[in-house]
This record gives C-alpha cells, sequence and structure tokens, in this order.
C-alpha cells in the first residue's frame, strides 16, 4: 500500500508539472510578482538591496508554490480528473500529497533560479548551504500544503485565488519581507509569530550570515512541524467531498 | 467460483435522504449486467460505492472477491472505470493520458506504452494519439475514457452511461466495442437509462427504482414478463376512418385499438383475425399493407414491472 502511494504521490506530482506548472503563465506569476515587488523597493533604496534578498527568497517561495496550489485541486474537482485519479489504487492523501510536491517541486525550480540569479548578480557568497536548503525545503512544503488547504476550504477556482491573497499580503507585510519583525508594534508582532512566512525570511537572512530574530533550529522546527498542521486538516476537507 | 460482483443490504443516505435504499444482487464473471433506471435511481451512487469514491451507510459489498470497505485498493487493481464525464487531461495528449493511468497502475515502463498504442489502435485513435485530448470529438473523448479504464487489463468495467451525448454512429461503435469487452471475457457493469441499449447489451438486467432494485432477470424473461396476450398490427394501404369500429363489430370479444394509422388487435386467434382483416378490406376496396405481431419490448416490462411511465426514461434522451 505504502509502495503504491508513493509511486502515486511521484507520477501524480509529474503529471502535474508537465499540465500545469511547466507553462508561462504559470512560470510568470511564480517570478514576475515577487520581482516586482522587489524591483519597486530597490528603486526607493538600491543601496540596501542585498537586506532585501532573503525577503525576495522568501517571497518567491511563497507566491512560486502557492500561486497554481490554490487552483489545481477545485480545478480537477470540477473536470471530474481527480476522480480519475482516486479511483488508481492510490490512497486520498497520497493524491493530495502529489498535488502539494508538485507545487513543491515547481516552487524549488523557481527559488532555485532566483536565489542564483540574485547571489551571482549582487557577489554574495557568504552563504551558509546547508542552512539555506535546511529552511528552503520545509518553507516550500508549508507554502504548497497552504496552497492545497486554501483550495480545499472553498469550492470554486475563483473563491481560493481570493482567500489566498489575505494570507499571502499579510504574511509579506508582516514576515520581515521588507522591514525587521523587532520594529513592528507588539500587536503585529504576536501575529508575525503564528505566520510561516516569519520563519522562512528569519532562516534565509541567518543563511546568508544576517541577524535572526529567532534562533535557526526553531525556524526549521517550527516549518518542519506546520507541514502536518497544514496537510492533515486539507486531506479531511478534501475526504467530505467523497462521503 | 468468485461472484464479479456481490452486494448485500447496500444504503447509502445523504443528510437522512436515501439514495440507495437496501440493494442487493451479484454479478457473474463474463457477463454484462445492465443496471437501469431513471435519473435519481441510484445508478451512479452504487458505482460510486462499488469502486470506493463514496462510502455505504449500511451494507457490504465484494468486487472481485475484495471486501469494498476494507480492501479497496486491492480491488481497484482488478477493474477500470469509465464515469459519465469523460474526464481525461485536456493539456496531456491521448497517449500521455494513458501512460499516465499506466504508471498509476504501477505498469513497468516498455509496457505501458505499448498497452496504450494497442488500445489506441484497438479503438481507431492511434491516428490522434499525439492530439491534446481537448482536440478530440465527443465520441472519441468517450473512446479514449474507455481506453483509459483498460490500460491496466481490468478484469470488471464499471461503465457509467456510456453513450450519454454520443450522436447515433457513436453510440452505435460503442456498443460494438463494449459486446467486443464481453468476448474478451472482461465483466461489464453497465448503468443505463438507455431501455434499447440495456436489451441490446445486456445479459442480465436490474431495474433499479427510487434506491431500490425492482427485479433481475434477463431481457428476455423480463419482456416475458410483461406479455399478456397476442397482439397483431395491420395499416391499409388506404386508411379507412371506420376501420377499428368496424372491425371491433367482426371481432366480438377483443379489444381494437387504433394507434395513428395502423389498427391494433389484442387476443383472439390469430386465423380469425387475419380472415376478418382481409374480408373487411376486400369489402371496403383497399388492401392490407402491412400485418405484424406484436412482441412486448423492455419498455413494456420497464413500465409494468415499475408503474412508472416510460416517460420517465425517455424524458432524459435528450432527443435520441
Amino acid at each position: 500500500m505504502w509502495y503504491e502511494n508513493l509511486r502515486g504521490i511521484y507520477y501524480i506530482a509529474l503529471k502535474d508539472m508537465k499540465t500545469y506548472y511547466l507553462k508561462p503563465p504559470a512560470i510568470s506569476w511564480g517570478i514576475v510578482f515577487p520581482v516586482a515587488w522587489i524591483l519597486a523597493f530597490y528603486l526607493r533604496n538600491p543601496r540596501n538591496f542585498e537586506e532585501l534578498v532573503p525577503g525576495l527568497i522568501a517571497m518567491t517561495v511563497l507566491f512560486s508554490t502557492t500561486a497554481m496550489e490554490v487552483v489545481v485541486i477545485n480545478f480537477e474537482l470540477r473536470l471530474g480528473s481527480l476522480e480519475r485519479l482516486l479511483l488508481a489504487p492510490v490512497s486520498l492523501s497520497g493524491v493530495l500529497f502529489g498535488k502539494i510536491l508538485g507545487g513543491t517541486i515547481f516552487g524549488l525550480m523557481i527559488t532555485v533560479v532566483v536565489t542564483l540569479v540574485s547571489v551571482i548578480s549582487l557577489g554574495i557568497f557568504n552563504v551558509n548551504i546547508i542552512y539555506l536548503i535546511l529552511v528552503l525545503l520545509p518553507s516550500l512544503l508549508v507554502f504548497s500544503s497552504l496552497g492545497a488547504l486554501l483550495c480545499v476550504l472553498v469550492k470554486e477556482v475563483f473563491e481560493a485565488q481570493t482567500l489566498a491573497n489575505l494570507p499571502r499580503f499579510l504574511m509579506v507585510f508582516l514576515c520581515g519581507v521588507f522591514m525587521p519583525i523587532s520594529s513592528l508594534p507588539p500587536v503585529l508582532k504576536q501575529i508575525a509569530y503564528i505566520l510561516p512566512l516569519t520563519y522562512t525570511v528569519d532562516g534565509i537572512r541567518q543563511s546568508f550570515g544576517g541577524a535572526g530574530d529567532i534562533a535557526i533550529a526553531i525556524d526549521i522546527v517550527v516549518l518542519i512541524a506546520l507541514i502536518p498542521v497544514l496537510i492533515l486538516p486539507a486531506t479531511r476537507l478534501l475526504a467530505r467531498r467523497f462521503v | 467460483m468468485v461472484k464479479a460482483i456481490e452486494v448485500s443490504g447496500l444504503i447509502k443516505q445523504y443528510d437522512g435522504l436515501a439514495a440507495v435504499s437496501g440493494i442487493s444482487f451479484s454479478v457473474e464473471e463474463g457477463e454484462i449486467f445492465g443496471f437501469l433506471g431513471p435519473n435519481g435511481a441510484g445508478k451512479t451512487t452504487t458505482i460510486r460505492m462499488l469502486t470506493g469514491l463514496s462510502k455505504p451507510t449500511a451494507g457490504n459489498a465484494r468486487v472481485l472477491g475484495y471486501d469494498i470497505a476494507s480492501e479497496i485498493t486491492k480491488a481497484k487493481k482488478t477493474f477500470g472505470v469509465v464515469p459519465e464525464q469523460s474526464n481525461m487531461y485536456d493539456e496531456l495528449t491521448g497517449l500521455d493520458n494513458l501512460v499516465f493511468m499506466g504508471q498509476l497502475y504501477g505498469m513497468p515502463r516498455p509496457e505501458h506504452r505499448t498497452r496504450a498504442e494497442e488500445l489506441l489502435k484497438t479503438f481507431g485513435l492511434f491516428e490522434r494519439k499525439d492530439s491534446k485530448f481537448a482536440t478530440y470529438s465527443r465520441g472519441m473523448k468517450r473512446a479514449l475514457t474507455i481506453t483509459a479504464a483498460l490500460v491496466h487489463k481490468p478484469r470488471l468495467l464499471f461503465l457509467d452511461e456510456p453513450t450519454v451525448g454520443l450522436d447515433v454512429m457513436a453510440a452505435r461503435s460503442l456498443r460494438a466495442i463494449i459486446k467486443q469487452l464481453k468476448e474478451s471475457g472482461i465483466t461489464v457493469f453497465l448503468t443505463t437509462h438507455y431501455l434499447e441499449e440495456a436489451d441490446i447489451l445486456c445479459d442480465r438486467i436490474a431495474l433499479l427504482v427510487k434506491g431500490r432494485v425492482v427485479v433481475i432477470d434477463t431481457p428476455a424473461r423480463l419482456k416475458a414478463m410483461a406479455e399478456e396476450k397476442p397482439a397483431l398490427e395491420v395499416s391499409f394501404k388506404m386508411p379507412l376512418v371506420k376501420a377499428a369500429d368496424e372491425l371491433g363489430r367482426r371481432l366480438p370479444g377483443l379489444a381494437v385499438v387504433k394507434v395513428d394509422d395502423r389498427i391494433r388487435i389484442y387476443g383472439g386467434d390469430a386465423d380469425v383475425v387475419l380472415h376478418a382483416i382481409l374480408g373487411y378490406a376486400t369489402e371496403n376496396g383497399t388492401q392490407v399493407a402491412s400485418v405484424s405481431s406484436l412482441r412486448p419490448s423492455l419498455e413494456d416490462a420497464f413500465v409494468k414491472l415499475t408503474g412508472l411511465s416510460p416517460l420517465v426514461m425517455a424524458a432524459e434522451k435528450g432527443g435520441r
């Protein structure tokens, strides 16, 4: 059973890459949106751009993973093609994880490109690769799982896209992408600590040799812990569609 | 010998309302079993339960010996499902769709492609194997959806309303394919609300009404159940206005009914009835255009056994 699930997860992720992710709209949304934000901040203050790189990478992780993930499940439910996956010898949680893995792989590809371009163009070479990988991988899974959860919370594709903007923009402004969390008012600081992007930004910043607000080990542990916290309710909500 | 499907007391309720009310039946290996009923009778709900897409509220079922509650993953390897909706991936080509299905079922790498190509040839889709599913005609989409259910060589195929929305020619060729599947040893569980389709294809038929199985038997026996009196239908070359009344007088005790420009005569000895018809035609200066013996149709059986109007089924045919 576990072997069949693993096989199903792998092929569903590959199929999603082929059908949805490697298409111009997905790539442009995953890259263009974070780059546009950063460009706006760069034009305002070009001297401290290096400080914005961790935020740029974190936003790329957030947008590249969630952009299509909030759409694909409801899209396939509407077309009936998700049922086709469930008719194969793969469990419902296996199908969902396959979808999440597809978003994660796509996010990883986009994030690697954005990170390499940023690092090489700005000559940032004091990067702790191990820390960066340990922060990025769970972050990609967390935001892909968040996309899946937001998707199954509602029934329509457009509802999920609208709903996803709320946590995305909240995180962009509160999680230390553009300004340190320490400079936030106490109430907003508390909110920031319950948002996953805070730990991604903080972890990436420390991987780039910057000072963090939280120990990097805690960043990584929190991110790993958030994966099942998001996947379990998403699985239950999806299962309700097949009672 | 293991039955292809064994269902016992299967119940499905949604918010307290019964969609399927304690049905029991069994399907033998190698037969085409028809599940016939109007829309909302519980046909698709039953298929969804048997294929693991929905959990029964009560009762139990085994598919090719596997319990659907505890062994559904094992069961899934043995059956294929063709849902009412042709739900392959628009963005993938016909070949890629089938290869993906083979991968999901764990077929080895060279085999799933060979099998996919073989099926595409069988179903006349090979020329379009590299075209995206979105560009296929409705009939081709239906055919590819069936091939997708056959990639992993199932022993049992669930077909949910396979010819809905197809034109006459596409529906006819699909029925031929279903017969070929039976000849190749595959058990077919077919839901339909097309009475004539069930009559042509099925070895046995279960009539389902409001979530209950009313009767299960062969089409011939179901039709025999509807047969009450023999009937003859006659038409004259020159239609006569009072023919029915006059024949009624000549054949006392028999029911004579005018149906459009034909006359139906129920009961009586065929020789006596024919003499009366020929005598009437001669006396009135016309000739008999046709005489036929009427046999009850599956529709007659459906009406008699379910008490429902045939319009309940015909209304959904969309003009076919």
